[in-house]
């Protein structure tokens, strides 16, 4: 199996009143293709700013990430959002549809962004699979937080991502609601082999996954493996 | 890695897609800018249908190829040379005009007007229009005149009347609608009286000292080239002390007078249209401020920065695009209803046709602008970050270091100074234009900021609950104030400055008409008949308020320098027109009322050479300065002289006033006319008075300034309504900018308000918040915007009209409750949605 992401001595710092506020500090390790993995931790332990620069959404104070093979630190904000069009899927806790867009476009732009054409028909087959082609017209104001989720989850896949990172994808959906999507996810790594990194609170979630990180105080207490 | 493609088709599309629920919103955006481009396109279109106009009706406007002109009388050389002149052409006329007295024989009525004895078949290019339309022609053969159509009403006058003119009488030939070259107000302030000129020996008029005007037409054989023949003969010209006209020359003349007029017009339209952009720059603001999360997360997807930053230019230009073909049609239609206004003031007849010219100018102009003023919040879309998906954070990069920031600032600096250059004379009046603006801008920005921190530092905490509450709004995150301060200061500052200077415009041109003020001129007295006309003066029981001697002259030598040797010299040291200018010169021994002292020394008795006293804006003019020697030529007798004094003059006062006035002793007994002023107390009295001294001295003329006063207060009431109405469209988009800002900042309080009223607070509390928030912002804005208007309106009134700036001071003070109230208004009537609906509701539309 071959490393599809790869994590070294990555720390994260924030300026605060004139000190630095070490929110990440120093985290090793690397991902295999098509393993799922979880990271949990409580609150404010860091897994979202870990994650947000795994996705190349931020850039590390010091250290390295290197996703399929690319190093994210030396590429500037438009080459990592190339990489993240091509290679990366991102599902939000709060969905984060674009809301002027109906659900059957939010599918299609990440298609749509890769120059791609006639993108309706496979964005349609990808909201069936979450099971709401028939809600394509809607716009995201006339759906349930957990209709929103799924459409978001329909986009995450749309650019068939290698890697997928889900910020408690299942924290805003009842439990049965939930684990709907959470079939869908790990369906999805089945099938089409990605690579799933997921953060949760929800303990039995994390237990489904081949890996677990558990992180504190910004740092790696236990993994898994 | 490869570049990545634009995908220009797709970016179009996002920008359709990501529009169609923003619709109400861009149309906000648009709104404030429709009003500056129809009044702009209305203007452009006027003044492209006169420039049509004057090309097509040139030749109607002179009546000939050429036309050689001068103000004295010609002598044999001169004959000479206009004779043969006649050589080159197939048709020739001459006219002699000047103002006399008329008085119809029927009513008794007199008036003063323009007599235009004419020879020959003037005009060669279209016609002089006459009721019977054959009278036109027939006068010219007959003892007839036209008598001008304004004229024949006031006197009721019919065709067949007689009038009399100096000592002849005419019969009326026809009625005169319109002659070549004349406007509407021309004729009421003198209205023409055609005549034959042969007649004229015998009325007596033309002697020696009147005002005559000598004007020679041609029409010249087709294939001559009179431009090439012009400029072949100027020093022939010159030589004879004679102007020229060409059809060439006076389109040109007219034209620039008349771009003059539409260029002042453009640039009070372009005030509305900035004030329009300060309208978009805000709305831009806040929709892009709305869009960054949508960004953020088509950033997460893999845009790349450039193609977020077209997207929303592609639609910012498509509506601005729209905005701009809506004004450019209002435009038009108002294009066609503005020439009501202007017909009077115009030498032709306007065809008022659609100008595509206009309109193509007025749409590029609005995309232009839309897009140049929304570039400095959508350039802020190339910063989004990605990582807003996940947190909303306020460390976006300052965009203020941004380099582009700077070039956008630079850019719309740089087309308000173009813009405003295409509408101004010289540089110097544009950059005084310009910079005043952006230190309005600057000044406006600094009084947000300061107002902010202010109310920060000195909270006054022991107000109650909703005061602070209020206050507060004004420097909690996602304030509107800078935006809103901005704009409503920036307009507040052109609606005060409107009013200024209207008022200023209007106090300069109105004359006083006050109880014992002078309304009677009599001039062109003769010596012979003064005594006569001064006795009957007193005898109808009117004051003698001024009895002046005229004495014609002209100035022969400057220092020793005469015109031929000034002309001549290379550094020519005096103006020609110094020695060309026919002079009106008096003689007396003390200054009058009207007049001041400013330099050297009052001479009133002359003791051996005389020291005379110039105005100083004649000394400044003719290049003449204390000391100075002058040789004057007085009807053939040298009479030297030298600059004793310069004085001050107060034009705006009825009675006459004098360039150069002499001492006594030198002149008294040179060949002279009187004019006598005096105050009629009504229109009867001054009727009668007219018809005596006119039926006994038919060469004396009248001048009743009552009359011309009515005719100057038309004319103002008409400049004054053109005025306002280009006002009217700055107001109304002030108030548009005023409705939209508030109605854009409703967006991010409506959230707010529906949380207040979730955790308990009652409709009333709410209400109250919203009100006092937008009435500090209202009166922070309106204070600075008047504050602004008043200091750039003194410097105005100062160094531009040169007058005393005496604002009125309850226009001001009811323009800052106006704008703090319609702000509070507006705010209020805007948020009333969040007061009266359920909040949750609320809540759940805008999750
Ligand atoms: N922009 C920022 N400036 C300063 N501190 C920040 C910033 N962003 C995050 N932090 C801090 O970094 C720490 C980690 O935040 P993060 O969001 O990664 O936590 P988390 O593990 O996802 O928590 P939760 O489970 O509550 O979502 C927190 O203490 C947070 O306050
Ligand atoms: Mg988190």
């Amino acid at each position: 199996m071959t490393e599809i992401l790869s994590v070294r001595n990555l720390s994260k710092t924030y300026p605060a009143q004139g000190k630095t506020l070490s929110v990440l500090n120093d985290i090793n390790f690397e991902i295999q293709q098509g393993s799922t993995v979880s990271i949990v931790g409580p609150s404010g332990s860091g897994k979202t700013t870990l994650l947000g620069l795994c996705a190349g959404l931020d850039r590390a104070s010091s250290g390295s990430v290197v996703l399929n093979g690319i190093k994210l630190d030396e590429l500037n904000e438009d080459e990592r959002a190339r990489v993240r069009n091509q290679h990366v899927g991102f599902i939000f806790q709060n969905f984060q549809l674009l809301p002027t867009l109906t659900a059957l476009e939010n599918v299609m732009v990440p298609l749509e962004l890769r120059g791609e054409r006639n993108v309706k028909a496979s964005a349609l087959t990808l909201l069936e699979k979450v099971g709401l082609a028939a809600r394509g017209h809607h716009y995201p104001s006339q759906l349930s937080g957990g209709e929103q989720q799924r459409v978001s989850l329909a986009r995450a896949f749309s650019n068939s991502p290698k890697i997928l990172f889900a910020d408690e994808p299942t924290g805003n959906l009842d439990t049965e609601t939930g684990q709907k999507v959470e079939k869908l996810l790990f369906e999805l790594n089945r099938d089409a082999g990605t690579t799933l990194i997921l953060v949760t609170h929800d303990l039995e979630l994390a237990s489904k996954t081949n890996r677990i990180i558990r992180l504190k105080g910004g740092a790696i207490l236990n993994d898994s493996l | 890695m490869e570049n990545k493609p634009l995908n220009i088709s797709w970016l179009f599309l996002m920008a359709w897609r990501d529009s169609r629920k923003n619709k109400a919103r861009l149309f906000l955006f648009i709104s404030s800018m429709i009003l500056g481009i129809a009044a702009l396109v209305a203007i452009y279109g006027i003044g492209d249908n006169l420039t049509k106009d004057i090309d097509r009706q040139a030749a109607t406007l002179i009546g000939a190829d050429l036309d050689v002109r001068t103000n004295k009388s010609p002598d044999s050389a001169a004959r000479k040379f206009t004779d043969s002149l006649r050589k080159q052409a197939d048709a020739y006329s001459e006219e002699q005009s000047f103002p006399s007295m008329i008085l119809f024989m029927k009513g008794g009525g007199t008036r003063l007007v323009q007599i235009r004895a004419l020879s020959g078949n003037f005009p060669f290019y279209g016609d002089i229009e006459t009721t019977p339309k054959s009278a036109a022609k027939t006068f010219r053969d007959k003892h007839d005149v036209l008598v001008d159509k304004t004229l024949m009403l006031q006197y009721q006058a019919n065709v067949g009347d007689s009038v009399q003119i100096g000592k002849v009488n005419f019969r009326i030939a026809g009625i005169l609608n319109q002659a070549p070259g004349q406007t509407g107000f021309s004729s009421t302030i003198a209205p023409s009286v055609f005549m034959p000129l042969r007649y004229l020996k015998a009325t007596n008029l033309a002697q020696k000292g009147s005002r005559i005007n000598y004007n020679f037409y041609y029409k010249l054989k087709p294939q001559t080239d009179v431009d090439a023949m012009v400029t072949r003969l100027t020093p022939a010209f010159e030589r004879h002390d004679l102007d020229q006209d060409t059809i060439k020359s006076k389109k040109e003349s007219t034209g620039r007078s008349f771009s003059d007029v539409t260029k002042f017009l453009s640039l009070v339209g372009f005030i509305a249209l900035l004030l329009g952009c300060i309208g978009v720059a805000s709305a831009v603001h806040i929709y892009v401020k709305e869009k960054m999360q949508s960004i953020a997360i088509l950033r997460c997807m893999g845009l790349s920065s450039k193609q977020a930053f077209l997207i929303f230019l592609i639609q910012i230009t498509i509506i601005g695009f729209i905005g701009a073909v809506a004004g450019a049609a209002l435009g038009s239609i108002i294009q066609q209803v503005l020439p009501i206004v202007f017909k009077d003031f115009l030498p032709l007849e306007l065809q008022v046709t659609i100008s595509w010219k206009a309109i193509g100018q007025g749409i590029l102009l609005g995309v232009i602008i839309s897009i140049l003023f929304s570039l400095l919040p959508l350039i802020s879309i190339r910063k989004v970050s990605p990582l807003n998906t996940i947190r909303v954070s306020d460390h976006t990069e300052s965009t203020s270091k941004d380099p582009w920031r700077w070039f956008v600032y630079l850019l719309i600096f740089g087309f308000i100074t173009c813009f405003a250059r295409l509408q101004l004379e010289g540089w110097r009046q544009t950059l005084v234009f310009s910079i005043s603006l952006v230190i309005g801008f600057i000044v406006l920005y600094g009084v947000a900021a300061a107002s902010v921190w202010l109310i920060r530092k000195f909270f006054p905490s022991s107000w109650s609950y909703i005061w602070r509450q209020g206050l507060s709004n004004l420097y909690r995150p996602n304030n509107q104030t800078t935006i809103l301060v901005l704009s409503i200061g920036l307009g507040t500052t052109f609606i005060c400055t409107l009013f200024f200077v209207q008022s200023i415009l209007m106090d300069r041109i109105t004359l006083s008409t006050s109880e014992n003020q002078p309304n009677m001129v009599i001039f062109d007295i003769q010596s012979k008949q003064r005594a006569a006309i001064t006795e009957l003066t007193k005898s109808e029981g009117l004051p003698l308020i001024q009895e002046v001697p005229i004495v014609t002259m002209r100035l022969q030598e400057i220092n020793g320098v005469n015109a031929m040797e000034n002309k001549n010299d290379s550094i020519r040291k005096y103006s020609n027109r110094a020695y060309n200018r026919e002079l009106r010169v008096t003689f007396r021994d003390s200054l009058t009322s009207s007049e001041r002292l400013i330099e050297g020394k009052w001479q009133g008795q002359a003791q051996d050479t005389a020291h005379i006293s110039l105005e100083q804006g004649y000394a400044k003019s003719a290049h003449l300065s204390i000391g100075d020697r002058l040789v004057f030529n007085v009807q053939g007798v040298m009479v030297p002289a030298i600059v004793g004094s310069i004085r001050e003059v107060d034009w705006n006062r009825v009675q006459t006033n004098f360039r150069l006035v002499f001492p006594k002793g030198v002149i008294d007994d040179a060949p002279q006319f009187h004019v006598l002023v005096t105050r009629v107390p009504n229109a009867a009295a001054s009727a009668a008075f007219q018809q005596k001294v006119v039926s006994t001295y038919p060469n004396v003329s009248i001048i009743d300034l009552a009359l011309i006063l009515n005719v100057l207060d038309e004319i103002l009431n008409k400049i004054g309504f053109v005025i306002r109405f280009m006002a009217s469209f700055s107001i109304i988009t002030g108030l548009i900018v005023l409705i939209s800002s508030v109605l854009i900042s409703k967006y991010q309080r409506m959230q707010e308000s529906v949380l207040l009223r979730t955790i308990g607070a009652s409709s009333l509390q709410v209400f109250m918040i919203t009100a006092l928030e937008y009435f500090f912002l209202g009166s922070i804005a309106a204070f600075t915007g008047i504050v602004l208007a008043l200091i750039g309106n003194w410097g105005l009134a100062k160094f531009s009209f040169e007058v005393p700036f005496s604002p009125d001071w309850l226009t001001v003070v009811s323009i800052f409750f106006s704008i703090s109230l319609l702000t509070t208004l507006i705010g209020v009537l805007n948020s009333r949605s969040a007061l009266n609906r359920p909040p949750l509701e609320i809540l759940r539309k805008n999750a």
